[in-house]
C-alpha cells in the first residue's frame, strides 16, 4: 500500500478523465486494502459541441455515472468534488484531452529530412499533429508555402533550423517566410500565435526582429545543436506549456477546466506515449502500441530503446471513418466484412457514421463493419509509422555524420516486425470490442506480427488517464497499470516468409503446465487458436516445413520457446504475410468465416449476413 | 428527472436566432448596435492582404545580401508595378549593370539584408460581409463585424455541401417521403430554397443545379454520389467552401431516409418566405450544422415564444429521432430511461433508453443512437 505525498496531503483517491474527441472517459482510482486500483468507469459524449459547447459537461456526466455507480459523491455545485471527506468526493482530479482535434503544429526546418525532421519528432513526442512541415528545400515555392501558412491556422508553429553555429542565410529565410504570412490562431481571440524557435541559437537576435512583434515568440534549445544530436526535450516542454496557456485556454469550456485539475492537462497521446516508453523499459522489450480514437490514430514504437510517435490525423473510427473509407478504398475494407453487403449501403453507413460520430453498433452486423474498417484504420497508421521511424528516436541520440545523413522516409524503419515483442492496443474499438478475440483478431489482421508477438490492450482504455498520473504517483501508476490497465491476449506465431501453397506450413507441438500435450501440422491458409493461461506459459517446439520460413530461429529451424497465453490464448497464423484474402466475395465470405470460427470470435446464431 | 445529455439539431418554428458576421481580418464594422439591416446589406468590410512574393534580389544583382539596401531604388512600403525596377548596381563605368525588377503589382514589404530577399505584397483583395438573415444589431465585435439577431424559423441538417445563399422557399415533394428527381425540378426554381422529401436523386440534384435552385433539401442523398459531384470524397466532414451552385442540406442522413416529419412541415407552413441558407458543416469541435433560417420580419410572434431555449437533456415524453442501424430515421417517444446498462445485439454492454416508437412495442436503444428532435 502506497501513501503518497501531494498538493495538500496523502492521495487515497484520483478522479481521472480523457476528453476525446467523440467521449469522456472517466475512470475512478482507489487506495484499497491491496493497494492501487481502478474501480469505477463511467463515459458520456464529449460536450465541445453545440448546444453545450464546454467540455466540462461531458466531464460532470462522466463523472456522474461514474457517482452513480460507485455511490461515492463527485460532483458538487456543477464541480468535482475535492478532496475526499469520508470517502465523498476525490483528492485529486486529474485530465488528459484531445477534444477539439487535439494540438495542432506546423513546424519548420531548413532541411526536410534534417531539421524539419527533428522539429516534427519534437512535436509528435509532445502528442501534437503535424498539419505540416517546411523547409529550405521544400518543393514548393516560397509564395506558395506562405499562402499554405496563411490557410492552415496552427495553434503554434515550431521553428527549428541550422545546428548551432551553423546557418544564418536560411534559418533567416524561413523566419521572414513565417513573417510574410502573418499566421493566425486556429480558436481565434486575442493573442498573437506562439511561435517556438528551437533552431540556431546564434542568429536568436535576427529571428526576434522578424518575428516578436507578429508572434507571442518563445526560444528554447535547438532541437539539433549538432549534426549528430537530437536535443527534443526543451521544444516538447515548451509546446506543453503553450498547450496549457494557449489552446486549452481557448478551448470551451477549457478555463474552467484548467482550474478543476490538480496537474496540468496533459494532451491525450503525450499521456500515452509516457506509459508506452515505461512498459519497453521496466520490461526491456520492443514495443508497439496504437491508440485508435475517433479523429486520429496514434502508433507508437519503442525499439530497443528508441522511441517514436506516429499520428495519423485522419485516420479514425468516427470524425475520420469517411476518410478510412476514402484512404484505403472499399474493396480494402469488405474483404473483412465476413458477409455479404451491398456496397452502396455499406458506403452509406459509414457515411451516418462520419455525421453522427457518437454513435455505437447496436447490432451484430453493425459492429462486424466497424471491425473492417478499424483494420484497415489501424493497418494504414502502421504503415505510416514504419514509414516515419527510421533511423532516429525521440529522446536523444548519439549517431555518426554517415548515419545522419541517412535519415530519410525511405531509409531503414526501426520497426522489425521479427523482432517486436509486444503488441498494446488502445482505444474504444480495441478496448471495448465485446469479445477479446475481436480485439486480438483486429491487432493480428492489421499489424501482421512474424514470428512470436504477445498480443495485449488496454482493459477499458485507461491509458492516458495512468500517463497523466504517472507524472503525480509513479507507483500508483504502475499499481493500476499491471492489476486493471493491460489485458493480456495471449500470443500469436506467424511464420514469415514466402509460403508455398501446395505443402504444409508448421508442425506445433505444445506441452501445457499440467503436462497436458498437443501438437498439429497446420497447411496454408489456417488459423488455430487455443486457450491458454499467460503465467507460467506453454512450452511449444515450433518447426517451419518450408525451409525459407522462419518462426524466429532463422529460415528452416524449430524454435523452442515458453509462449505467453491469455485471456484469449495462443494463435497459430498461417495466412502468409501479407495475409493472403480471395477478392472474389463467394470464396473469400466461406473463409473468412471459417477464421471467424477458429478464433470464436462472433456469435454463431445471427448476424451472418 | 433524469436526463442524458445527447446533442440534436435545432428544428423549431419561433427561435432566437444571433449570427456572428466577422471578417476575416480585421476592417471596418458599418452598422451600430440598433441597426435593422435587410439579409443583403453589407456590415463589414475589409482588404485581404494579396499573395506574398519573395525575390531573392541579392541574388539577381550577385551582391552580399548585406549590400543590397545600397543598391534598392526602392524602400519599404513604397507601391511597386509589375516589372518596375526595384534594384541595379551602377556597373564598371555604366557598363555590366545587373538589376532586379518587380514580379508583380504591389507593396515592397521587408528588405533583408541577411538573406537578400526583398518581398513584394500584391495588391489588396476587397472582402464585404453582408447581414445573411433581416434582423437587429445586438452587438459589434470592433473592427472585425457584428452579432445580428431576429426571431426566426431555425432548421438545422445533419450535413451540407456549398455555403450561404438565400431565396424563396418553394416545396419540390408533396411528402415527407418523397423521393425527388429531376422531373420534380422546374425552371420556376431558379433562385428558389427547394425542399424536397427523403431522398434526391443525383439526377434531381443536378437539375437543380442547372435551372439555378439557390439551395435544395433533403432527408437524404447517397453517400457515394457526393464523389460524382465534387470529383473528389467527403472524408472528414468540414465543407461550405463547395462551389456547386446550389447549396445542398441534408436533414437527416445517407441513404433514403424521410424527412422528420416536424421539419417537413416547419418549411412547408413558410413556403413563399425568404430563407437564409448554409450548407457549411463541421463535425469538429466547435461545431457547424447546415442550417435554413426564415426570419419574421414584421410577422407578429407570441410574447411567450420570444425567450431562447435552454439547452437541456433528453428526458421521458421527449421526442426522438434513431441515428443508427437498426432504428436509422425511426421517431418515438421516449418511455424510460434505465439506469443499469444491458447486452445489446452486438453483445456491448451499454446504457439505454425506452423508446416507444408508437406502434404498441417498446425497444431499447443504446442512448448514444438517438437525437433529441427540438419542438
Amino acid at each position: 500500500m502506497s501513501e503518497t505525498a501531494a498538493p495538500g496531503g496523502a492521495i487515497r483517491s484520483v478522479l481521472a478523465t480523457d476528453c476525446g474527441s467523440t467521449t469522456t472517459k472517466a475512470i475512478l482510482i482507489e487506495l484499497t486494502d491491496e493497494g492501487w486500483r481502478q474501480t469505477w468507469r463511467g463515459e458520456a459524449p464529449t460536450t465541445v459541441e453545440a448546444p453545450f459547447e464546454d467540455v466540462t459537461r461531458g466531464v460532470l456526466n462522466a463523472a456522474m455515472e461514474v457517482q452513480e455507480l460507485s455511490g461515492r459523491q463527485l460532483v458538487e455545485d456543477g464541480g468535482i468534488k475535492t478532496p475526499d471527506v469520508g470517502g465523498q468526493g476525490v483528492d485529486l482530479y486529474i485530465s488528459t484531452s484531445s477534444a477539439g482535434g487535439g494540438l495542432q503544429l506546423v513546424v519548420g526546418g531548413v532541411v526536410r529530412s534534417m531539421t524539419a525532421e527533428s522539429a516534427m519528432r519534437a512535436a509528435l513526442g509532445a502528442g501534437a499533429i503535424v498539419m505540416d512541415a517546411f523547409a529550405s528545400n521544400d518543393k514548393r515555392k516560397p509564395h506558395e508555402q506562405i499562402e499554405r501558412i496563411r490557410q492552415l491556422r496552427p495553434d503554434m508553429i515550431l521553428l527549428a533550423g541550422g545546428i548551432d553555429g551553423g546557418t544564418r542565410k536560411h534559418v533567416v529565410a524561413l523566419a521572414e517566410m513565417v513573417a510574410a504570412a502573418r499566421p493566425r490562431t486556429r480558436l481565434g481571440g486575442g493573442f498573437n500565435l506562439p511561435i517556438i524557435y528551437a533552431g540556431n541559437q546564434q542568429v536568436v537576435g535576427d529571428i526576434e526582429e522578424r518575428l516578436s512583434d507578429i508572434s507571442d515568440l518563445q526560444v528554447v534549445e535547438n532541437v539539433r545543436p549538432v549534426m549528430e544530436n537530437e536535443n527534443l526535450g526543451p521544444a516538447r516542454d515548451k509546446i506543453h506549456d503553450l498547450f496549457m496557456e494557449h489552446v486549452m485556454a481557448q478551448a470551451p469550456g477549457y478555463d474552467k477546466l484548467m482550474g478543476w485539475v490538480g496537474v496540468p492537462i496533459m494532451p491525450t497521446p503525450g499521456a500515452v506515449g509516457l506509459i508506452m516508453q515505461t512498459i519497453a523499459s521496466q520490461k526491456g522489450i520492443n514495443v508497439a502500441g496504437v491508440d485508435i480514437g475517433g479523429a486520429t490514430t496514434d502508433v507508437f514504437s519503442v525499439f530497443e530503446g528508441k522511441f517514436n510517435r506516429t499520428v495519423s490525423a485522419n485516420l479514425g473510427m468516427s470524425y475520420s471513418v469517411s476518410n478510412v473509407l476514402a484512404e484505403a478504398g472499399l474493396p480494402a475494407i469488405l474483404r473483412w466484412v465476413p458477409f455479404h453487403i451491398d456496397e452502396k449501403g455499406l458506403r452509406n453507413r459509414i457515411g451516418n457514421k462520419m455525421i453522427r460520430p457518437t454513435t455505437i453498433p447496436e447490432t451484430l452486423e453493425e459492429l462486424k463493419i466497424e471491425q473492417a474498417i478499424a483494420r484497415e484504420a489501424l493497418r494504414l497508421a502502421f504503415i505510416q509509422h514504419k514509414e516515419f521511424a527510421v533511423e532516429l528516436r525521440g529522446v536523444q541520440q548519439e549517431r555518426t555524420i554517415a548515419d545522419a545523413f541517412r535519415q530519410t522516409g525511405s531509409g531503414d524503419t526501426l520497426v522489425k516486425m521479427k523482432k517486436l515483442d509486444l503488441i498494446v492496443g488502445s482505444g474504444g474499438v480495441l478496448s471495448h470490442a465485446p469479445r477479446r478475440s475481436q480485439s486480438m483478431k483486429m491487432l493480428i489482421d492489421a499489424f501482421e506480427p512474424e514470428c512470436v508477438t504477445e498480443i495485449a490492450v488496454d482493459s477499458i482504455f485507461m491509458m492516458p488517464h495512468l500517463g497523466v498520473l504517472s507524472t503525480v504517483d509513479q507507483e500508483a501508476a504502475t499499481e493500476v497499470f499491471e492489476r486493471d490497465c493491460i489485458v493480456y491476449l495471449g500470443t500469436c506465431v506467424a511464420p514469415e516468409g514466402e509460403m508455398k501453397t501446395n505443402s504444409n506450413v508448421l508442425t506445433v507441438q505444445l506441452t501445457f503446465p499440467d503436462g497436458r500435450t498437443e501438437s498439429r501440422t497446420m497447411g496454408p491458409g489456417e488459423l488455430w487458436s487455443l486457450p491458454a493461461e499467460h503465467d507460467p506459459g506453454v512450452k511449444a517446439v515450433l518447426t517451419p516445413l518450408q525451409s525459407n520460413l522462419d518462426v524466429g530461429a532463422g529460415p528452416g529451424k524449430p524454435l523452442t520457446k515458453t509462449l505467453r497465453g491469455g485471456v484469449v490464448g495462443l494463435v497459430f497464423d498461417t495466412r502468409g504475410r501479407p495475409i493472403q484474402i480471395p477478392t472474389e466475395q463467394s470464396v473469400r465470405v466461406p473463409l473468412l468465416e471459417k477464421w471467424v470460427d477458429a478464433m470464436d470470435e462472433y456469435p454463431t446464431a445471427e448476424g451472418q449476413g | 428527472m433524469a436526463a442524458i445529455f445527447t446533442p440534436g439539431l435545432t428544428v423549431t418554428e419561433h427561435h432566437i436566432v444571433q449570427k456572428t458576421r466577422q471578417l476575416p481580418l480585421e476592417g471596418e464594422v458599418m452598422v451600430s448596435v440598433g441597426d435593422m439591416v435587410k439579409s443583403d446589406d453589407v456590415v463589414a468590410k475589409t482588404s485581404l492582404p494579396g499573395k506574398v512574393f519573395p525575390v531573392n534580389v541579392a541574388n539577381q544583382l550577385g551582391i552580399d545580401p548585406g549590400r543590397l539596401s545600397t543598391y534598392m531604388r526602392k524602400k519599404v512600403g513604397d507601391s511597386v508595378t509589375k516589372d518596375e525596377l526595384l534594384a541595379e548596381t551602377p556597373g564598371i563605368m555604366g557598363f555590366f549593370k545587373s538589376e532586379a525588377r518587380a514580379v508583380v503589382t504591389g507593396t515592397l514589404e521587408t528588405i533583408s539584408n541577411v538573406t537578400g530577399t526583398v518581398i513584394i505584397q500584391a495588391d489588396p483583395i476587397p472582402v464585404e460581409i453582408d447581414a445573411y438573415i433581416n434582423g437587429r444589431v445586438v452587438s459589434v465585435i470592433e473592427s472585425e463585424g457584428c452579432v445580428v439577431q431576429a426571431m426566426a424559423t431555425m432548421v438545422q441538417g445533419i450535413f451540407g455541401l456549398g455555403g450561404e445563399t438565400k431565396g424563396l422557399i418553394a416545396m419540390a415533394a408533396s411528402s415527407p417521403d418523397e423521393v425527388i428527381g429531376p422531373q420534380h425540378i422546374t425552371a420556376d426554381h431558379k433562385g428558389k430554397v427547394v425542399i424536397g422529401g427523403a431522398y434526391v436523386t443525383i439526377e434531381g440534384l443536378k437539375k437543380a443545379v442547372e435551372v439555378g435552385a439557390a439551395a435544395l433539401v433533403t432527408g437524404g442523398f447517397d453517400y457515394d454520389e457526393i464523389k460524382e459531384l465534387l470529383g473528389y470524397e467527403v472524408g472528414v466532414a468540414i465543407t461550405g467552401g463547395e462551389d456547386l451552385g446550389t447549396t445542398l442540406i441534408v436533414t437527416e442522413g445517407f441513404g433514403q431516409i424521410g424527412m422528420a416529419p416536424a421539419t417537413f412541415e416547419l418549411l412547408q407552413k413558410r413556403v413563399g418566405k425568404r430563407a437564409s441558407v448554409n450548407g457549411a458543416t463541421q463535425i469538429r469541435a466547435g461545431v457547424i450544422r447546415p442550417e435554413i433560417v426564415v426570419t419574421f420580419d414584421d410577422e407578429e410572434v407570441p410574447e411567450e415564444l420570444v425567450a431562447p431555449p435552454e439547452p437541456v437533456g433528453i428526458t421521458e415524453g421527449d421526442l426522438i429521432r434513431g441515428i443508427r442501424a437498426p432504428w436509422f430515421g425511426r421517431i418515438g417517444t421516449v418511455s424510460g430511461l434505465p439506469v443499469k446498462p444491458i447486452k445489446v445485439g452486438s453483445e456491448t454492454t451499454v446504457r439505454v433508453l425506452a423508446v416507444d416508437f408508437g406502434d404498441g412495442k417498446t425497444a431499447l436503444l443504446p442512448r448514444s443512437n438517438v437525437e433529441r428532435i427540438e419542438r
